[in-house]
């Protein structure tokens, strides 16, 4: 009883940080449909992309919280579709383990190469 | 490929069995519980099937016709039929006894699961219970109060499909009119029965009971509202199974 | 002798399960997606030399069609997404099929917006 309970509390919290993040993100790519749009006409470069974000503390800020909205978001979709789709095998943790991880780090990565510019 | 008659394919067997089919006299005004009927009494009386009232108000004849459950009463056979072809199959998602007769008990047995049962404290010394009609939580219930147990919502869901343990949105469904119940007194034990993936967790909001619900009840808003309701106790931490 | 049939494509056949079969599909796409996003992205750690040349990856065809692709993607899963988020924390109204109506709408317009975009 003890144990359903935790899992249920548990399962609360994810449905709720899901929830949550996904407003977060709501807003993020609200903008960065717009930022993509914006940046794609005449074709994309380096050079431009690194003249807009490079030095660029409210990019880096915005993105950063992106990244992390991200870091939440996914993971628990991809587990409750793996947790769904394959009952019986133990890969959800894992994998969306794995995900949240490769978000985390290859994303924070990103924000902080657009917003050096390499010039670390 | 007479206009005069029905081509109408019925599951017969159990779990294992077969569609066969049978010629049915077409007529005006005939529903799917007029066929079947039909079937058993002229046509092969080992056909073994449920109905009652025949009116619509009791939910014993749903079925699976064409793919979708539907209460056989209440489906007139020309809002249903492929050309001159029916297809009619027990409710899915449950086990089937014989031919359309389904195995209603695990059905029954979530709502209990679901502590979807009302428990007051008052006795008959006590004074009435006083609830107001227009208050939002009366509101709330009364969306998801005509529930007469038909199973339809049951057998449209993919998530009861896939997870044998879900509750299913009728007991779901139930459980939140209780809920919404100032009267009831295990609203603890209730949240604790809802949360989880057996639970209002693992629905996906795909809409089928709602769509199938031949008393236009919404499973899926009470679901949401469950969803809310336990994440505010998980998140505040004060009602949830401090001992 | 066969097995009792199951719920099949005519069960689902209605306007909400395709929004939730829309929202999955590309929040599954997009959860694939978006490690190698960041990776490219990262190469910008090399400087704008280093993040050119693994920019140019992506003028092939295939790269292309691919930015085009998630960009419907996005705009579906951010529409459905909030239709989602209405059911289950604003008042009930129904399963917002009008809301199902626009985000299909605002994908087909997103993925229009793009190719106007990128000449």
């Amino acid at each position: 009883m003890g144990q359903a309970m935790n899992q249920g509390v548990l399962q609360a919290k994810l449905w709720y940080a899901q929830r949550i993040s996904a407003m977060v993100l709501g807003i993020c790519v609200a903008v960065h449909l717009v930022m993509i749009f914006y940046a794609i006409r005449g074709g994309l470069t380096a050079q431009e992309i690194l003249g807009r974000t490079q030095g660029n503390v409210l990019f880096a800020f915005f993105y950063e919280v992106f990244v992390l909205a991200c870091f939440i978001h996914a993971p628990i979709g991809i587990s409750n579709i793996l947790q769904e789709t394959f009952p019986k095998s133990a890969i959800a943790k894992p994998v969306a383990g794995a995900l949240g991880l490769l978000i985390l780090i290859l994303g924070s990565a990103a924000v902080l190469g657009v917003y050096t510019g390499g010039a670390l | 490929m007479s206009k005069a008659h029905l081509k109408v394919k019925v599951w017969r067997g159990a779990e294992q069995g077969e569609f066969v089919e049978y010629l049915v006299p077409r007529n005006p005004n005939q529903t799917v519980l007029d066929v079947v009927t039909y079937i058993q009494r002229k046509l092969d009386p080992t056909l073994s099937y449920r109905f009652a009232c025949r009116v619509g108000m009791c939910g014993s004849c749903a079925m699976t016709v064409n793919g979708v459950a539907r209460w056989t009463c209440r489906t007139h056979v020309s809002q249903i039929v492929q050309g001159d072809a029916l297809e009619i199959a027990p409710l899915n998602n449950l086990p089937v006894i014989k031919d359309l007769a389904t195995d209603m008990r695990e059905f029954f047995n979530k709502w209990k699961g679901a502590v979807g049962f009302f428990k007051g404290e008052k006795t008959r010394y006590d004074d009435f219970a006083k609830v107001q009609p227009d208050s939002q939580e009366r509101q709330l219930a009364n969306a998801g109060i005509e529930c007469i147990g038909c199973g339809v919502c049951y057998a449209s869901c993919e998530v009861v499909e896939s997870r044998p343990n879900y509750l299913g949105p009728a007991a779901l469904n139930r459980a939140w009119t209780l809920t919404n119940d100032v009267r009831d007194i295990q609203q603890l034990e209730r949240m604790r029965a809802v949360a989880g993936d057996v639970g209002c967790h693992a629905c996906h909001s795909q809409g089928s009971c709602t769509e199938a619900c031949p008393k236009s009840i919404a499973p899926t808003a009470g679901i949401a509202g469950l969803k809310k309701l336990v994440a505010r106790a998980a998140v505040r931490g004060s009602k949830w199974g401090k001992p | 002798m066969s097995s009792r049939p199951r719920l099949d494509s005519r069960a689902k056949s209605h306007l909400s399960y395709f929004a939730y079969a829309c929202h999955r599909f590309s929040g599954l796409l997009l959860a694939s997606f978006i490690p190698l996003h960041f990776l490219m992205l990262s190469q910008s750690l090399r400087g704008a030399q280093g993040f050119e040349q693994s920019l140019a990856l992506t003028d092939l065809r295939v790269f292309k069609f691919g930015e085009w692709a998630l960009v419907i993607l996005l705009a579906v899963h951010l529409a459905g997404g909030l239709r989602v988020l209405i059911m289950e924390f604003g008042p009930w109204n129904g399963l917002r099929k009008g809301w199902i109506q626009l985000s299909t709408l605002f994908g087909i317009a997103c993925g229009l917006l793009f190719l106007y975009f990128a000449n």
